[in-house]
């Protein structure tokens, strides 16, 4: 299990080959990369991620917990960035690591799931003329909400 | 006790951190809320709309019922949008 929190970009690759380093018990690995996207048309886009240091930590191992608890997982990974990022720059990677594919597929869709509405992370928008901060999402709270347990 | 603030509630109340000592009959977290309100007028802006306020007290989420005293590290802040 293993969390960061940081500023610079990741290698997708060289994470997941160090997850899976000299493993021989794990037969799937699944990974979600999120990446910034191009809103509102050229020039607009860029974002700065700002953070809750500290809480942002616990509330990532929390997630990264919940899901080896609930599944049968080999290795978890996740990789937050902060700071401003521009469109197509990479801003979270989730890794799920199990001896079966559909608990690693499981795991990895809950990891993002989850840690969209618990991790203490706001977007600030730029836009041509100001910037905005992104409001939550709905959707997000569905996603979450699926994985919630009565 | 020390108060943080992120996102667009910190841009309103027009600073990221505070300290603060709220009266002695402030005992909780809606408590303290109505009482930051009083403290300015962007302060009283941020805390608005309640129900897209969330807090943590010593880093954990917390509901309005949790208590609050000296020394907490108390952040407000909207619902979060990472990932």
């Amino acid at each position: 299990m293993a969390i960061r929190v940081q500023r610079e970009d990741f290698d997708v690759g060289a994470e997941l080959a160090a997850l899976t380093e000299g493993r021989t018990d794990i037969g799937a690995l699944t990974s979600f990369v999120g990446l910034v996207r191009e809103m509102g048309g050229p020039g607009a886009g860029a974002m700065t991620l700002e953070h809750y240091p500290g809480m942002t930590e616990k509330e990532l191992a929390a997630v990264e917990r919940e899901a080896n608890a609930r599944w049968e997982l080999s290795a978890t990974l996740i990789v937050h960035r902060y700071g401003r990022l521009e469109p197509g720059d990479r801003i979270v990677l989730c890794a799920a690591a199990s001896p079966h594919r559909q608990a690693a597929f499981e795991a990895c869709n809950f990891l993002i799931d989850w840690l969209k509405t618990k991790a203490p992370f706001w977007k600030l928008e730029e836009t041509p003329q100001s910037e905005r901060w992104v409001e939550a999402k709905a959707d997000d709270d569905r996603a979450a909400e699926k994985w919630k347990r009565s | 006790m020390k108060i943080l603030w992120f996102a667009w509630l910190r841009t309103r109340v027009g600073t990221a951190a505070e300290t603060v000592e709220p009266p002695a009959g402030i005992k909780d977290v809606a408590g303290l809320l109505d009482w930051l309100a009083t403290r300015s007028s962007g302060h009283a802006e941020a805390l608005a709309k309640r129900e897209v306020v969330r807090v943590a007290v010593n880093q954990a989420y917390v509901k309005g019922d949790h208590p609050v005293k000296a020394g907490d590290e108390i952040a407000i802040f909207p619902p979060v949008t990472g990932g």
